[in-house]
This record gives structure tokens, sequence and C-alpha cells, in this order.
């Protein structure tokens, strides 16, 4: 069962090492994890994508609430929201197969964004289905290489994930 | 108290922090890295604990956090004084002991250069800290120190560690010692939500068989009373973990004592008969269990702990409940109706009487006897730390403990070495109580440097050890799973101990037969210098009761 958790953490050197630390440390499997900024620069937000049973996800989110440096956990699996992933794929392309990828390209509504004499680089965002279903079209190409970002998501409508539903600080 | 703005050292400003957190206590071991920390230590009038090891300033930090109830503060120097801390932090650690480490770093300029004595001790260290932190500018010097005593010592405590380089400890510092902390993502839950705590009040309301099983939580958030309160009120019966050793006293008719693999026959029996098993700040570790899937298989569980994370995670839950053990039992407390329960405390009569806690009786001096006798003739109140071995489980079992804070043992991470430097740290915490520490002659030489700073420090420790010329827990082990073939279990050059005592300035017994028992016991009592007996036993003892891997817990081989 794949789990999308979105978290907000801490924007302090060390946290991502604290993070994938804990996955590895107790033998989670995380299929994706990708990091950025939040609006609010002291923040970032992980949208960490893991692989696992009921148990093992509640396992890994109280003990990623454990860490100091996460202010926020949430499981949006359930919540209607909107996930993409940015892929670049370079792909085997002689002139004589070209015009076929771009057919592909087109249909995916996906960009060829570099030409070399026999290759090609397409950049295509999407869930990850889409993205699995681009890569297996351009297979019987050649894909020489795949650069893909992880999951990052939102939700959709008004509502946010974000530090307004968890008070302010703590502390005496 | 927040102090006046104005420019100090980093240093000076970590020792405004210090007092201001009431720290009359350091344990330590200087070097390079670390003297500015030391320079303005000296000048602060705090005292400081020169140990012989770093590993040992962090069991004696531990051993005076577990019996004061404060946190217990270290200083270490950079590269191999960080490293020598490391066992000392896990074994914190796993028994959620408040401790903060201070360690000096090479300069900011250096740290990733592999500099002379650099090594990242914070990045060694994420897995055994509650929190760690690697200071770089000065001005967040004093709220990180701050943030690191608050961290350490609420909701579920544990070890902290602040690295500070060198030119950091030196540089001005203009900030404050804050007064208030602004943690958002920390946020310990202490009251338990109110359904839940009703949900609990019914299902002891309708159990017939309750056990309530105490852990190291009712020790930390000083939940003893309400604990024996509630247990007189509702007439159940209470077992304990190791490190809830004294959460109930032993001598209370509704004690059960330990449960576990070496746990009590009774104890262990009671968990696999109860239908309703109430774990107080515990984490039914596979120490506990036995074969999992056949634990108290008749029981609904009931789990009460301060860290959401414990809850679930080794066993089924039926009723979980986040809080501080006090807060949840002062609750919840109004909340049960008085019980009696003549059927279920006469069935756990039975279980007393058909299997007492036995060794059969030998010539040679048996060192569970030997216990008995300590806890018959300190009242069951005296102090006592242990190391990792036989000889711990004996103590746990044998000596009868009536008072929380008094039984110190590493009991998560199981190290040995841990009972000398914990008993000075203890005695440093608890100046009016006898400390002893029982340990065997295995472990007792990887913490025995330590005889040098407790002599240095005046304190009269009193060390029983047993000396059976082996690592005889391990060698049981190999009796029972590598068919008697004993490797590199037998010690052949141990010192004279009692010689080696003497050698410390410290009195030196030796017990060799059981009329000696006594009379060396109420001398050793009766002296106010550091002592050390030396207790001959066999090789051959074992530790009993005795679970088996795979085996469930009322499935026990007996003497
Ligand atoms: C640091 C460390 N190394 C190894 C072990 C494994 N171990 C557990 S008990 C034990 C034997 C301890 O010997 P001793 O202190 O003489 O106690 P005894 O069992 O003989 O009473 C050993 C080696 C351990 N617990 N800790
Ligand atoms: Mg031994």
């Amino acid at each position: 069962m794949k789990r999308t958790l979105s978290v907000l953490v801490e924007n302090r050197p060390g946290v991502l090492t604290r993070v994938a630390g804990l996955f590895s440390r107790r033998g989670y499997n995380i299929d994706s994890l990708a990091v950025g900024r939040t609006e609010n620069p002291s923040i970032s937000r992980m949208t960490i994508v893991v692989d696992g049973d009921e148990q093992i996800i509640e396992q890994v989110s109280k003990q990623l609430n454990k860490l100091i440096d996460v202010i926020k956990l949430s499981d949006i699996t359930d919540d209607p929201h909107v996930g993409r992933e940015l892929v670049l794929i370079k792909v085997n392309a002689e002139p004589a197969v070209r015009g076929e990828i771009m057919q592909i390209v087109d249909i995916f509504r996906a960009r060829i964004v570099d030409i070399a004499r026999n290759s090609l680089i397409i950049e295509a965002t999407g869930d990850a289905d889409k993205i699995d279903a681009i890569e297996n079209s351009l297979r019987p190409f050649g894909i020489r290489e795949v650069v893909r970002t992880g999951k990052i998501a939102m939700l959709r409508g008004a509502k946010t994930r974000g530090m307004e539903a968890s008070g302010d600080g703590a502390g005496e | 108290m927040a102090q006046e703005s104005k420019v100090r050292t980093g240093a000076r400003a970590l020792m405004e922090v210090l007092q201001d957190e009431g720290v009359e206590l350091v344990f330590g071991y200087p070097g390079g890295a670390v003297l500015p920390l030391y320079h303005e230590l000296g000048k602060a009038n705090i005292r400081h604990v020169l140990v012989r090891q770093e590993q040992n300033a962090v069991h004696a930090a531990s051993g005076y956090a577990r019996t004061s109830g404060k946190t217990g503060v270290c200083l270490a120097t950079s590269g191999p004084g960080a490293t020598n801390l490391v066992t000392g932090i896990a074994t914190a650690y796993m028994d959620s002991v408040p401790v903060v480490i201070f360690t000096g770093q090479v300069p900011t300029s250096m740290v990733g250069s592999d500099a002379f004595q650099e090594t990242d001790i914070t990045g060694i260290t994420i897995p055994i800290t509650k929190h760690n932190y690697l200071v770089k500018d000065v001005e967040e010097l004093p709220r990180v120190a701050k943030e690191a005593f608050y961290i350490a010592s609420t909701g579920r405590p544990g070890p902290v560690l602040v690295d500070i380089p060198r030119d950091v400890a030196l540089a001005p510092c203009q900030a404050p010692v804050p007064e208030r902390l602004e943690l958002r993502g920390y946020k310990p839950t202490y009251q338990g939500h109110l359904g839940q705590l009703r949900a609990l009040a019914k299902l002891l309301r309708e159990a017939e068989r309750p056990v309530l099983f105490a852990g190291g939580g009712v020790v930390v958030s000083r939940a003893e009373g309400y604990l024996q309160e509630l247990a007189a009120k509702i007439q159940a019966p209470v077992a304990t973990s190791l490190t809830g050793l004294g959460a109930f006293p032993e001598d209370n008719p509704l004690s059960l004592g330990m449960v576990g693999l070496h746990g009590k026959p009774c104890a262990n029996h009671a968990v696999m008969e109860c239908d309703l098993l109430v774990g107080l700040g515990v984490r039914f570790d596979d120490r506990v269990t036995g074969a999992i899937e056949r634990f108290a298989p008749q029981a609904q569980i009931a789990h009460v702990d301060i860290d959401p994370a414990e809850i679930g995670k080794n066993v089924r839950v039926d009723l979980p409940l986040v809080g501080d053990i006090s807060c949840v039992l002062k609750e919840l407390l109004p909340l049960v109706e008085p019980a009696r329960r003549p059927a279920w405390l006469e069935r756990i009569k039975d279980l007393r009487n058909s299997y007492p806690l036995t060794y059969g009786r030998g010539g040679a001096v048996r060192p569970q006897w030997v216990i008995e006798r300590l806890g018959e003739m300190t009242r069951g109140q005296a102090i006592i730390t242990t190391d990792v071995g036989q000889h711990q489980m004996w103590a746990a079992l044998f000596y009868g403990f009536t008072e929380p804070r008094t039984f110190i043992s590493s009991c998560g991470l199981g190290t040995m070495g841990y009972g000398l430097p914990a008993a000075i740290g203890a005695a440093l915490a608890r100046p009016q109580k006898q400390v002893w520490v029982i340990t065997g002659d295995g472990s007792f030489q990887m913490g025995m440097p330590e005889l040098g700073t407790a002599r240095e420090q005046g304190l009269p420790l009193k060390i029983l050890l047993f000396n059976n010329q082996s690592l005889a827990m391990v060698r049981q082990l190999q009796h029972f799973y590598y068919d008697r073939q004993y490797t590199a279990v037998k010690f052949s050059g141990n010192p004279d101990f009692v010689r080696l005592a003497e050698c410390y300035g410290a009195e030196g017994l030796r017990i060799t037969k059981q009329e000696e028992v006594v009379p060396v016991l109420a001398r050793a009592l009766q002296s106010d210098s550091l002592t050390l007996i030396e207790c001959l036993i066999s090789e051959e003892e074992m530790v009993y009761p005795m679970v088996l891997n795979g085996s469930a817990l009322n499935e026990m081989l007996l003497p």
C-alpha cells in the first residue's frame, strides 16, 4: 500500500539526514522523497511516498512526529489532492523515428527540451501513472537515462496543510 | 531567570544556562577543543567530577539523573572524547534517561576537513539521542542549550547532545538566556484523553482478572503513589518490568515482581492468565513478552505511555492512551470504582505458592542467597546499581525493591560497565543513601578505572562483586543454545580483586563460604569507606526462571 505523507519540517541543516536515516534505520521503504522550501522560508515541506501496511505507516508517522524538527505531518493519501512528478527522459531518436516520438510527446502533453544528433530529452509532468505510461511508451526506442523528482502534492480546494492548523510554539 | 543582554563569550553564556538550569554537577573529561568551556566552568563554581573515561561520564550522569530525577550533565572533548561517549549515550537513550551532553568541536572553519580530533558526533549520535545540535552561530548557543535541557527532561526523557566548535565557545555572544522557548515541532502530550480514560475505567470495571504492568514511565513521572492507590482501590496485582523495579513495593501483597524471560514465575503466570493487562510506561520489549504471538493470550491490552510511537509497536493494543502516567492515573482514580477480587487474588496466591522463586541449595555460596540477605539487611532501601550478566538478574529477582529510583541498571541496552560509574552519580545525587554496586568479574573490569573517581570524590560505595571467573550469562546461553560448548567465556587472568581494591585505598573483603556472608555484609554496611566485597561463586550457576527462545512466558525452566 502506497501512502503519501506531507511533512512540514524546520528548514535547517541536517533535517533531511534525520528523516532519511529514520527510514533506513527502521527498515521502512521510501518510494520517493521530495523536499523544498514553503511560503515560509523557515519551513520546508517534504512529500514522502512510503510503501507498507497500515501498521508500518502508523509507525513511520509516529516516528517522524517524534523528530523535534518535524513540525506537522499529514497522510493526504485519502484526501483529494493534486499529485505531480516531473520527469526528464533521454531517449534514442534517430531521425527516422522522431515523428513517432513527437506524437507520443503530444499525446502526453509533454515537451521536448533538448535535441542532439540521435537523442532527445523529453520533459513531462503528471501523476505517477502518467509518468509510468510515458516512460513505457518511449521504452521501445531505447531510453538512455531517466531522472524523476518524486511526487509533490497539494490538497485540492481552499484547504491547506500548512502551519495555521498546528498553533504556535510550545515550551515553557 | 533571563539575563540582561550583555556581551560575553559563548562559553560564559553556556555557564549562565547551566546556572539558570540549577546544574550543580558536571561529569566530564577535558581535551583541547573543549578547553574554553572548562575554563569558564572553573570560574563558574560548578562542581566537576573528573571521570576516567568519557563513557563513564555519561553513565555517572545517568546514575545521577535516575536517582535524583534531575537532568545529568556531561562535558567531553572532540574526536576520541566524543566517540567514547557513544555507548554511554546509547545506554541512556534506551532507558529514557535525561542527560545533556556538551562536546567541544574543532573550529567551524575546519569542520568537515578531517581536522585533528574532528569527528561528526552529531551525525554519529542521531539514532541514539532524542535530539542533537551542532552550534555554528554563537548567538544561538543560549537558546540551543536551554532547548537541550527542555527536550531532555520533558515528555519521554532522553539524552540530548550539543556540539560546540571552539571558536563558537570563544566568540562574543549577545543573545540573552531565553525565558521562553518556541519549539513548534515538540509538544509532548501529558493529559490523557478523557474518552480514553473513561474507556480504561470501563475495562477495569469489567475485568475479572486484571494485571497492572508498571515500567520505567511510572518512575520517570513519579506516579508510584497513584499506582499504589489504584492497585489498592481496584485490588489489582501489579507486575513490573526491569526498569519498573521499585515502582511498586515488592513487600506489598499485591506485588507480583518482575515479568519477562527471567521474570518471577508468579508474575509470568499472572500475565498469561489475566483478562486485562494495563501497561503503564512500558515498551513491551522482547525480553518481556517471550513468544509475542502467545503473549497474554486471554487479555485485552490497554497501553498508557507518553510516547505515542510505543503504543502498538510491539503488541496489539485494544485501548491506547497517550499521556504522562502521573497525569493519567490521577484522572483515572476518581473514574474507577472500588473492587474486590477474591477469586483472582486467591488464584494469584495459589500461583505464588505453586511456583515460588527458588534456587536449589548447594554447599557453596549461592549468589541468590547473598542478595536476599543484602535485601533484608538494607530493608530493600539501598540504591542498587548493577552491571550486566547473571548478577543483574539475581539482583532484580532477589533483592526486593521497595522504593522507586533505587534500581539503577542498564536495562534496555544491557551495557556492561554501567554499574560503578552509575553508582558514582547516584551517590553524589543522594549522599544520605547507601549505594551498592552489584557486579560481576567481567563487567567490573569494564568500569574498574572509576574506582579512582570514587576514591577522589570520597564516596563510600559498596561493591559486591560476584566472581565466577567467567562471563557466566553468556556461558548460560552457550549451555542452552550452543551445545554446552563454552567458547570465550572463561577468565584465567583475573586480578586479585581484594588487593586491587586496596590499591585504590578501598577496603577489600572476601566471601568464600556461606558463614561469611552475613558478617562480611554487616561489616561493609557499617563502614563509611569505599568497600569492595569479592564473593566467589560457581560458574555453573544458572539464572532461573528462564523462558527459552520461542516459548511463551509461562513455559519457564525452573531449577
Ligand atoms: C559491553 C558489553 N559487551 C558484551 C555484552 C554481552 N554480555 C552479556 S552478559 C555478559 C557476561 C557478563 O559477565 P559478568 O559481568 O562476569 O557477569 P556474570 O554473568 O558472570 O554474572 C556478556 C559478555 C554486554 N552485555 N555488554
Ligand atoms: Mg562473571
